[in-house]
């Protein structure tokens, strides 16, 4: 019990640095590292419902999270940025994503966990050619600019003192960026919130069952297509609410950022580090890798150039190696601690 | 319908794919183009495809990493045949062929070295645990692609093809590239290969069983995991072959060439039925005519038309249309 507490206890953390961190970390590029964090601990989170918690392993989350996100830049683009707008666009992203999750879940969630696995790998790789394709409507491979809604501006004055000025608390700037922000972090918690509900309700159970052993759980009543497919939707249109989120904060929207397959394999890191079917594992795995991201890259290089005497190292420490360590790394977590690390504080050194 | 069954069944959907192409496209010569390009590849997809399929049959492992041995295969073929860049240009015939023979041999023969890897290094820890080997194959399939990457740099790399394998016949108004018919026929060799084994021998006696029941056979006394290394050597080898000779096919390939190929892949052994290699061979020709065809007619939707294709294959037979393991 207390082992699970401690889990807790660092992901609490997590989201207690993300409150603060405009004030704790004042540097442009360190709110941009908080603000991803927010979202990809929803994006993992959801994923984890499926591949952790019902044990489907899909690759197409990140083709709902850009529905989410295309859906939002495409509304702003070609409409005003307006919250009218703004909310058309994530219903429409939400909606698409909805209908895709059943018809891919009905379609294929009957046949075996591989198939399904294939299926979506296809699904996604259709919707990645489609939006570089379909360049008049999402800007093909360069992506969309927009603006985000007035309110978030930099130049708008959130509250101001005496003077008329933009009040400073504790050195921040109450500014239109920092409403972008705690936009950001609050629509994050309460999705997180949601997703610990809803694996702790009833429903989480079955899930669990279906997970554990799927012939039983059909045997004792429950409809495992049904099932299935009801967390396939419930996973999928969080991701295009994360999306959704995202785009706003990004004000651009391109394969890169959403739809991306590099983007689909730091989503499978950050499970496997986290702890698959741990929440709170979803919390650290997304924070420690967006963390490297951001910052062993710079390290990498500093190495590279460390040891540019030595022969091979500097070939291999080179940041363009990045993703090659990030393979063996990942290979390595399967297979020595495939509880990742909230599972492996929780069952401790025995199993 | 019994009609229909006597006559190959579900081996008709080609047939019936190429009729209705033909009444779309109109133009008999651009379609004898079409047709025999769809054909060309779909004999390559089908070598990339095979061992997929046949590996998953006999030891229910899906290698998600199997376009790593497409890749290895084309850029190891590419720099054997630019390393005798000499030979393909001379006019004599022999040294072509001398040439084309060192590189798919030179592709097979690392392909099956890999694959040998894999199943011992990667695979063997996993088996029958179908989450982490989807996890850990493709986290193998990024570490190839980037070794790629780091071998072959991000560039295009450019293929030589053999002399004798350039050009175009012209049958009746429509070019024929000389180079897809080649590939067919290769193909079709080692369709007919890999059928007599299946089909003649004791081993082929013995996967074919391995693939229906595992288990009896193993009860009966046979090594089904020496064999399982065998054919995973051999899927994997034809895998490189493959992709050797769809990088003489494209003339110009780059490290993104695996990941294409595996969706179009992973399409082929879905709609082919998993286990079967007249399946693969079935799914491989479908979804190469469909490529080329809507590639012709609209093509914009090349790559949708194939997932709409898989999706109303699923919705009609949920596990292929000619599997071998259900």
């Amino acid at each position: 019990m207390n082992r699970t507490f401690a889990v807790k206890a660092i992901a609490l953390t997590i989201w207690g640095l993300l409150l603060f961190s405009p004030f704790l970390f004042q540097e442009v590029r360190q709110v941009e590292v908080a603000a991803r964090i927010a979202v990809f601990i929803v994006l993992v989170a959801s994923y984890d419902l499926l591949i952790g918690y019902t044990g489907i392993v899909s690759f197409a989350h990140t083709m709902f999270f850009g529905f989410g996100a295309y859906g939002v830049a495409i509304a702003m683009k070609q409409g005003d940025n307006t919250w009218g707008f703004w909310i058309l666009g994530t219903l429409a992203g939400v909606l698409v994503a909805a209908v895709v999750a059943v018809l891919i879940g009905l379609l294929s969630l009957r046949v075996k966990a591989i198939f399904f696995a294939m299926i979506t790998l296809a699904a996604a790789s259709v919707a990645l050619v489609l939006a570089s394709q379909l360049s008049g409507l999402t800007g093909g491979e360069d992506g969309i600019t927009y603006r985000s809604p007035d309110v978030f501006k930099s130049a708008n004055k959130l509250l101001t003192d005496e003077e008329g000025k933009v009040l400073r608390i504790a050195g921040v700037r109450m500014n239109g960026k920092i409403a972008a922000y705690y936009f950001v972090f609050f629509t994050c918690a309460l999705m997180f919130w949601m997703m610990l509900r809803i694996v702790g309700s009833p429903l989480g159970t079955v899930l669990k069952a279906i997970r554990e052993n799927e012939a039983r759980t059909e045997g004792i009543g429950y409809r495992v297509v049904a099932y299935r497919t009801a967390v396939f939707v419930i996973a999928a249109t969080t991701a295009a609410l994360a999306g959704a989120v995202y785009a706003t904060w990004l004000k651009y929207t391109g394969p890169d950022t959403t739809l991306s397959f590099a983007i689909m394999i730091d989503i499978l890191l950050m499970v496997v580090i986290g702890g698959m079917g741990t929440m709170w594992g979803a919390a650290i795995g997304a924070t420690l890798m967006v963390l490297a991201q951001y910052y062993l890259r710079d390290l990498m290089e500093v190495a590279a150039a460390a040891t540019e005497a030595i022969p091979l190292l500097p070939v291999l420490l080179s940041p363009d190696r990045w993703l090659l360590w990030l393979g063996i790394i990942f290979i390595l977590l399967v297979y020595f601690f495939p509880a990742g690390i909230a599972g492996t504080i929780i069952r401790g050194r025995k199993s | 319908m019994n009609i229909v069954e006597r006559f190959g069944g579900v081996f008709l959907l080609p047939v019936a794919i190429a009729i209705i192409a033909f009444v779309l496209i109109g133009a008999p010569s651009s379609w004898l183009t079409l047709t025999v390009a769809g054909l060309a590849m779909g004999m390559m997809l089908f070598l990339m495809a095979s061992g997929l399929s046949l590996v998953f049959g006999l030891m229910d492992v899906l290698n998600f990493g199997h376009s790593a041995f497409v890749s290895f295969g084309a850029f190891v073929a590419a720099s054997v045949l630019a390393y005798f860049g000499g030979w393909l240009g001379s006019d004599s015939i022999v040294l072509n062929i001398m040439a084309l023979v060192f590189a798919i041999s030179a592709a097979i023969v690392f392909g099956a070295a890999l694959g040998w890897f894999f199943e011992r290094v990667i695979i063997k820890p996993v088996y029958s645990d179908h989450l982490r080997q989807i996890l850990i194959t493709m986290g193998a399939l990024i570490v190839a692609e980037q070794l790629i990457l780091a071998t072959w740099g991000g560039t295009p790399t450019n293929v030589p093809r053999p002399q004798f394998l350039e050009g175009t016949i012209i049958v009746g108004g429509s070019s024929l590239e000389v180079y897809r018919l080649f590939a067919f026929v290769v193909g079709a060799l080692v369709y007919a290969g890999l059928y007599l084994l299946l089909n003649k021998t004791r081993m082929g006696l013995l996967i074919r069983a391995g693939v229906e029941n595992r288990e009896m056979v193993e009860a009966l006394g046979f090594r089904i995991d020496r064999l399982f290394i065998g054919v995973f050597m051999l899927g994997s080898g034809l895998a490189a072959m493959g992709g050797a000779m769809w990088a003489g096919y494209e003339t110009l390939i780059t490290p993104a060439l695996g990941a294409e190929m595996m969706v179009i892949v992973f399409i082929v052994v879905i709609i082919g039925g998993l286990g079967s290699i007249q399946g693969t061979l079935l799914g491989a020709i479908m979804v190469a005519l469909m490529q080329n065809y809507v590639g012709y007619l609209s093509p914009k939707l090349a790559l949708a038309s194939n997932m709409l294709l898989m999706m109303a294959i699923l919705l009609w037979r949920p596990y292929g249309l000619a599997p071998a393991v259900k």
